[in-house]
């Protein structure tokens, strides 16, 4: 058995990992990164339209700031998020687009004079300051008030990514490329490292590390349809689980992107729709404002998703080859705008559709695109029952997007998290509570439980084939436990994904060699998803009412009365075949933005006896505090900023708020 | 797919160079595969549907399979490309598919990009080098619009390796930093963050395995999925190089 020991074991290469572990470097500890794959291939380069901070430089964004987009996330979570939690994240965004900038991210940059954009189907003219030339530009995005996602053309993620990357590298910090956590090491309260498989060789080693962070991005290739790499498997959030230990929040949250091609479901970026493109139906109707006359094609992701489905069910979808779907319109933007801010978009179209967005309509559908849920920590991005263990990025439940998120929140949370994980991270490191106490012998039981469980699948005589167990619990997923949910369908999708579960036990490999081996890796990885597809189906089956993307045709309403809280699922047993969930109250007395309406979506929903109460509390403190500042009115609403690190603390400079 | 109806699909034939290093017993050598073509076909689901009904053991590497991440280089026809955006349709009856030379065969359409650019990222330092803190309250620095645009031009790099496979140098000098790591170059020279000077990029590229390597074939340019400028960069590294070198 092999150990190797590190100060910080991050599992995961994307924004977050990295971050996280160049944040726990310069602190002078050590850290060894875990990748599946090249750093700079993780999902993190596949997004597209943009980062959310408010710098508030574009004359769109004039007068942002963190309030604004605090009041943005809140609502777009439907009043799931931990609001502490989002001020920690609006109060660090404007700084991590400034990190980045100064690590070389070519952020599209203000342009001072007129330009000519579309807004709600027309082309209008606006003029960029002077005094913004030359500062980080945003463009408009779903769910916000200001214009205010950040982007280098529609490559941020590419861009970000690399710049992070490239950083970690200057920081001299290992990627053990090709490699997979596959356990953790626990001794039922603390958790001491991983035991990883090669995927070249298949060997196994134990890693031993104070602090170990998972970074491992989102599952949404337990769906059918969706946008994700084909290694976003959740395996992160898989062994967390699997320590019975650790818990996992809100995993029946999961988003579904409006634009996703049709039928690939290849993502096209919020961005089209940011920039001015239109959503038609199958008669070229603009359907959109019908139903969402406020926000239009600009609403979160989960009421535009749900609009497109609705208005696809009603008949008015658009027929094509491989089944229904809407089109999207970006040809009002014109063939220079697409060529240089959409140009992924028009590479997309061009490669995987045979059309040019420019002059032709796009034909998308919506498609699996997020998962909110993930291992539930708390601020400091720790497991609140499994000391040692810590999380951040999508793998995450810190709980910042509630039950739904909006776009260009998500590559903002990743480096968010990474700055201020990385720190928590480094504090825990240095305290005695980090000394590795395990045993060699729990060790090496934890590394022979792997080994056998992987020579048992090798050698299995077992008649079930891992890709048909997997290609089934993608279908379940997407047909059951989608957009729209109902009790029925939920309920099906439960039993038979225990029926899958217990069939995976009993699967037998073509291919029976222990190095680089992909059905191996199907085989033990389809044992772990199912356990969070069930996580995600019992979860949403559980939960009667209609939150954010959670929603249930049989329970439409939101229900703050018995509902505001968030699922915590865990996994005791080994043959358990369900999750045990538990929930954690949301305390509305200590909420900066009591529960309302959204803005945009339904506007009925069963009110929580303390919203009032709450309500009237923060009239009393705003009229009392009338003549003060937004940063004192805050404070006094909800105290955030003692739970940052340090180094994180403090206000951002914009045009309007220079500081001293 | 199976609205496709009436539409007679044609049967592929997919040769695959197979080898597998970890397997003492494997040999390189070609085996083909029948496959019925599908509407939008593209590469990535014909070598999965292999894999899943046919061999199981067949090595290859798809990330977004929406040709951003650059993990699915390979010699398609004997040309390199992104695999996961290429359709059947574009190509004939019968395919060949073969790893990307140059690089660490990991095995049959697998290799080993990632180390390959580490290395490339170490040596040339890829990274912003600059000695002044940054206040991360205080207003970012100001750029040129323009001058972001034209740096992200070239940061646009997926560091697929097709570049490197279609470099004739690369096949022959071990060390050639190839078009991916001269565009590099370029990118960070044109960026007024890295403080850097044409002294110190000599140091890194003002030899053989480095800009002067270059035999001006331009493979690189013509297979390069990004459509980067390759060949201006080069020739603009180049001249900055001689310059430097005359001194
Ligand atoms: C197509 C697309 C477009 C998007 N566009 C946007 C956008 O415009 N704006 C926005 O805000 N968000 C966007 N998102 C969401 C956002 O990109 C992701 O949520 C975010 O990048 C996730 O980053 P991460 O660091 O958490 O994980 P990832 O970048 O997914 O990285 C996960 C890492 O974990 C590693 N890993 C996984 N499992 C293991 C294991 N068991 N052992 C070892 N390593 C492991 C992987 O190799 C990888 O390095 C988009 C998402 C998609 C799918």
């Amino acid at each position: 058995m092999n150990i190797i020991y590190t100060d910080v074991l991050v599992v995961g290469g994307g924004l977050a990992g990295l971050r996280a572990a160049i944040g726990a470097r310069r602190r002078g500890f050590e850290a060894v990164i875990l990748s599946l794959v090249p750093p700079k291939r993780s999902h993190s380069a596949a997004a597209q339209g943009g980062m959310q901070a408010s710098l508030g430089n574009a004359i769109k964004g004039e007068g942002d700031n963190e309030d604004v987009h605090f009041e943005d996330t809140v609502r777009g979570s439907d009043w799931g998020a931990d609001q502490q939690v989002v001020r920690m994240f609006v109060n660090t965004a404007p700084k991590a687009v400034r990190e980045l900038a100064a690590w070389g991210v070519p952020w599209n940059r203000v342009q001072r004079g007129d330009r000519e954009v579309v807004i709600n189907g027309q082309r209008v003219t606006i003029t960029e300051k002077d005094a913004a030339h030359g500062l980080i530009t945003a463009r408009d995005f779903g769910g916000t008030k200001k214009w205010r996602t950040c982007y280098t053309s529609d490559g941020t993620g590419h861009a970000m990514l690399f710049a992070m990357s490239d950083q970690a590298i200057a920081n001299s910090i290992p990627v053990h490329e090709r490699t997979e956590a596959i356990a953790l090491i626990h001794d039922g309260g603390r958790c001491f490292g991983a035991i990883v498989r090669n995927l070249v060789s298949g060997e196994l080693v134990a890693y031993l590390a104070r602090a170990t962070v998972i970074a491992t991005g989102g599952f949404g290739r337990v769906y059918r349809v969706t946008t994700n790499a084909v290694i976003n498997e959740g395996m992160g959030a898989a062994i967390a689980l699997e320590t019975g230990v650790a818990a996992l929040g809100n995993m029946e949250a999961v988003q579904f992107h409006p634009t996703g091609i049709f039928p690939a479901g290849i993502l096209v970026t919020e961005g089209c729709r940011g920039d001015g493109g239109l959503l038609l139906d199958g008669d070229r109707h603009r359907f959109m404002p019908d139903y969402e006359p406020e926000k239009k094609e600009l609403a979160s992701r989960d009421v535009v998703s749900r609009r497109m489905e609705q208005h696809i069910r009603a008949g008015k979808g658009a027929k094509g080859r491989f089944g229904e779907h809407v089109w999207l319109d970006i040809t009002i933007l014109g063939r220079a705008h697409v060529e240089k801010n959409l140009r992924e978009v028009k590479d997309i179209c061009n490669y995987f559709l045979g059309v040019d967005p420019a002059v032709d309509l796009v034909p998308v559908r919506p498609a699996q695109h997020y998962s909110m849920g993930g291992v539930r920590t708390n601020h400091t991005g720790q497991s609140q029952t499994l000391k040692g263990l810590f999380a951040c990025g999508e793998a995450a439940c810190w709980d910042m997007h509630g039950f739904n998120r909006l776009g260009g929140n998500s590559v903002a949370e990743t480096v968010v998290a990474g700055m201020i994980v990385g720190e928590f991270v480094a504090d825990f490191c240095a305290s005695p509570e980090s000394d590795i106490t395990i045993s060699t012998g729990l060790v090496r039981e934890f590394w022979e439980r792997e080994n056998a469980r992987i020579d048992a699948l090798i050698n299995s005589t077992g008649t079930e084939d891992a890709n048909v167990i997997k290609m089934r619990m993608q279908d379940l997923m997407t047909s059951n436990v989608g957009i729209f949910r109902t009790g029925d369908a939920l309920k099906a999708a439960v039993d038979e994904l225990q029926e899958l579960l217990i069939k995976s036990r009993n699967i037998g490999l073509r291919y029976k060699v222990k190095a680089s081996n992909p059905e191996l890796v199907t085989a033990y990885r389809v044992q772990k998803m199912l356990k969070l597809a069930l996580c995600v189906a019992y979860g949403a089956l559980q939960r009667t009412e209609s939150r954010g993307a959670h929603f249930r045709e049989d329970y439409p309403q939101r229900n703050d009365r018995d509902w505001l809280k968030r699922t915590l699922a865990t996994w005791p047993g080994e043959m358990d075949t369900l999750p045990t969930l538990n929930y954690e109250d949301l305390d509305i007395l200590n909420m900066e933005l009591p529960p309302g309406w959204r803005g945009y979506g339904a506007k009925d929903y069963i009110d929580h006896p303390d919203t009032a109460a709450r309500q009237a509390q923060i009239e009393e403190i705003k009229n009392s505090l009338a003549t003060a500042d937004r940063f004192a009115i805050q404070n006094a609403l909800m105290r955030f900023e003692h739970l940052l690190p340090e180094r994180f603390q403090g206000r951002n400079e914009r045009l309007g708020e220079i500081l001293s | 797919m199976s609205e496709a109806g009436a539409t007679q699909h044609r049967q592929l034939k997919i040769s695959i160079l197979r080898y597998n290093p970890q397997d003492p017993n494997s040999e390189p050598h070609m085996q083909t595969f029948p496959l019925e073509e599908a509407d939008g076909m593209t590469l990535f689901i014909a070598l999965n549907e292999i894999r899943e009904k046919q061999d199981a053991s067949l090595q290859f590497d798809f990330v977004c399979r929406a040709g951003i991440c650059g993990s699915c280089g390979m010699l398609i026809n004997g040309r390199p490309g992104l695999a996961c955006r290429t359709l059947t349709m574009h190509l004939g009856e019968e395919i060949t598919l073969a790893p990307l030379p140059v690089f660490e065969l990991i095995g049959d359409l697998s290799v080993n990009t990632g180390k390959w650019m580490r290395a490339m990222s170490e040596r040339l330092e890829t990274w912003i080098h600059t000695n002044e803190a940054v206040d991360l309250r205080k207003m970012e620095e100001r750029m040129e619009p323009q001058l972001a645009e034209e740096i992200y031009e070239l940061d646009r790099c997926i560091e697929c390796g097709c570049c490197v496979a279609a470099c004739g140098t690369a096949r022959m000098r071990e060390d050639f930093v190839g078009a991916v790591g001269i565009n590099k170059i370029a990118r960070f020279k044109i960026d007024p963050r890295d403080k850097r000077t044409d002294e110190d990029f000599y140091e890194l590229v003002g030899d053989d395995d480095g800009v002067f390597g270059c035999m001006s074939l331009l493979g690189c340019h013509d297979v390069c999925p990004k459509e980067l400028p390759l060949q201006t960069q080069i020739a603009f590294v180049r001249r900055k190089m001689v310059r430097m070198g005359m001194k």
